[in-house]
């Protein structure tokens, strides 16, 4: 009985302890972005600011951060990349899954081998191709790099297309549809709930993206919400209240996100990570 | 239905008395034609975004092109690959790797460790599984900057520990060459570790409960429920994420390079390589050579783990 009691205390407290060392660094932060400088220059980090609803950091990270461009050059990114991404990935899928042909195997094999080629170690070589395409420095950049490189999504389409009935497929052919048809009006709106895992795993990573946009986009007019983070570093290097309200403003997204989608967040990065 | 019967009417009938009846040989060979219509511009995007820079880059690190000149042309056979293993300002880089392996070991086992605590039923449950896991959504930037604060001299790390009375391990911990790891070792383990036991957590919460229920009636506690269900069937996600954290090791880039961009000592492989190959110094050839060893590093990593790990689930098709 004692054991049993030991036990509980040690697991509660070693969930509240995990739970501290998550939240504090964050804690600290928004922490930080609510006070103002002198404020900030005299006090230490654990100190509450004196006014808690002072969004003067928000405003000068928003205004003066070129956050607005950067929201702006991330969501068009978002929306291209993602619509970009689903027509890739199902029409591969379909090709895959539903038609028998003569080279099959070998595109297969392409896109699994791939899966085992880590992105980040070809930039050198992949930056001179951008490059000679004419679209460095451009927001087209990104996006061809995020679908030409997405191969989890497509994992993620075959496995559920898989699971989709081909009898459906031969209904509608037999009803005179033909392969583009059925692609389009039978196959894509059962895939459903793989494009919304899709669309969320792949939504958070692009949004998340710091490599790619820092490296194609130097401009700094294509700032991305990453991007103009990180150049908050000079402007506002002295003023760690502005870089703090800056931080805070690139996590609440994600925050909103995840407290609405939860549970399909979780089921995202599952099949994401198990493909 | 809804869109079969949709398409009944947008095709005519002839159509489908054709497909019924196998159709004529033109059909056929339209008919072997459709997939590849379907592949086109995957294909494409695949072969220019990921094999050609494959290609190039292997081409590129037998050379010494600083990427000015319009190719390469002066080929210098293996001379990269020696100076990678002779360079001063190479090797140690494979060190820095080391701290960051480390860590995804330590990184693994607390993320198995609370994933086989709340398997368990637990007060608020969902809380500590929504906190624990949310730094893997945050942005890395955002990361960066908010240990950046916790680690700067007389930050919210020193203010800490000086509170617990601690005060004498106050440390430059981003300054000082034999720390700086340390600290970013601990912000990756920070960063990736509620992925991992999500994933972790993911697998044990798809064991049927009458399999605990019958462990119970046979006598077993919470280590041999651990031992003999838990770890045997999360055996294949844990050396799947395994493979993943050590590959991550080795291609460490956006946490030290946002936080010291390198410096005092915290060099990773792929910052060398990003600045070697695109910074201002335009040794693309020795850039690249890198690039292809730590593929080969990544490749060899990944074949290790299919033969210990044998692969139970058919991937594609």
């Amino acid at each position: 009985m004692t054991a049993r009691v030991i036990f509980t205390v040690l697991k509660y407290l070693s969930l509240v302890v995990a739970c501290v060392v998550t939240l504090l660094p964050l804690g600290v932060v928004l922490i930080a972005s609510l006070k103002s400088g002198t404020e900030f220059a005299t006090s230490g980090p654990f100190d509450l600011p004196a006014n808690l609803f002072n969004v003067d950091n928000f405003v000068t990270a928003f205004v003066k951060g070129d956050m607005v461009q950067g929201l702006i050059n991330t969501a068009f990114i978002l929306v291209v990349s993602l619509a970009g991404t689903i027509l890739v990935g199902t029409m591969t899928a379909y090709a895959i899954d539903r038609f028998t042909f003569r080279g099959k195997k070998i595109v297969v094999g392409l896109f699994l081998i791939a899966t085992l080629v880590p992105g980040v170690t070809t930039q050198v070589a992949t930056f001179q191709i951008v490059n000679n395409l004419g679209l460095f420095n451009t927001l087209a950049a990104p996006i061809v790099l995020f679908l030409g490189t997405d191969i989890v999504s497509i994992y993620i389409f075959v496995q559920f297309m898989s699971s989709i009935p081909k009898s459906l497929d031969e209904a509608a052919m037999l009803d005179g549809a033909n392969r583009w048809t059925i692609y389009w009006r039978v196959v894509l709106p059962l895939l459903k709930p793989a494009i919304a895992t899709v669309v969320i795993i792949r939504g958070i990573a692009i949004y998340n993206e710091f490599y790619i946009p820092f490296l194609y986009m130097p401009s700094a007019k294509l700032g991305t919400i990453s991007t103009a983070l990180f150049r908050f570093k000079g402007p506002f290097g002295a003023q760690w209240e502005v870089i703090a309200a800056g931080t805070i403003l690139v996590i609440i997204p994600t925050l909103v996100l995840f407290l609405f989608l939860q549970k399909y967040i979780y089921n995202g990065f599952i099949s994401g990570a198990t493909k | 239905m809804v869109s079969v019967t949709d398409t009944t009417k947008l095709v005519p009938a002839i159509a489908g008395k054709r497909t019924r009846k196998g159709g004529p040989p033109g059909r056929r060979r339209t008919g072997r034609i459709t997939p590849w219509l379907f592949l086109l511009v995957p294909l494409a995007l695949l072969g220019v975004f990921t094999y050609l820079p494959a290609a190039n880059m292997f081409m590129y690190s037998f050379t010494s092109w600083n990427g000015f000149e319009a190719t390469p042309k002066q080929f210098v056979g293996l001379d990269n690959y020696a100076s990678i293993f002779t360079r001063d300002d190479i090797l140690p880089v494979f060190v820095v790797s080391l701290y960051y392996i480390a860590a995804s070991f330590i990184q693994m086992a607390l993320a198995l460790y609370f994933a086989t605590l709340l398997s368990f039923s637990t007060w608020f449950q969902n809380l500590f599984k929504g906190i624990l896991f949310f730094p893997a959504l945050i942005n890395g930037v955002a990361i960066g900057f908010v240990f950046l604060y916790l680690f700067q001299p007389g930050g919210t790390l020193d203010s800490a520990l000086g509170a617990v009375g601690l005060g004498d391990l106050t440390r430059h911990w981003l300054g000082d060459p034999d720390v700086v790891n340390y600290s970013l070792a601990a912000t990756s383990v920070w960063r990736y570790t509620g992925l991992n036991f999500v994933l972790f957590l993911g697998a044990i919460q798809s064991i049927p409960k009458e399999t605990y229920e019958a462990a119970e009636i046979d006598g077993a506690n919470r280590w041999h429920q651990f031992r003999y269900i838990i770890a045997p069937s999360i055996k294949r996600i844990i050396s799947l994420s395994f493979i993943l954290a050590i590959s991550g090791s080795l291609a460490v880039f956006e946490i030290p390079y946002i936080m010291t961009q390198g410096a005092n000592g915290s060099m990773t492989f792929v910052i060398k390589t990003v600045t070697l190959g695109l910074g201002t110094f335009h040794k693309v050839g020795l850039a690249s050579a890198m690039a292809v060893v730590l593929l080969l590093l990544v490749l060899l990593i990944t074949w290790v783990q299919r033969r210990l790990v044998p692969d139970d689930k058919v991937d594609l098709s």
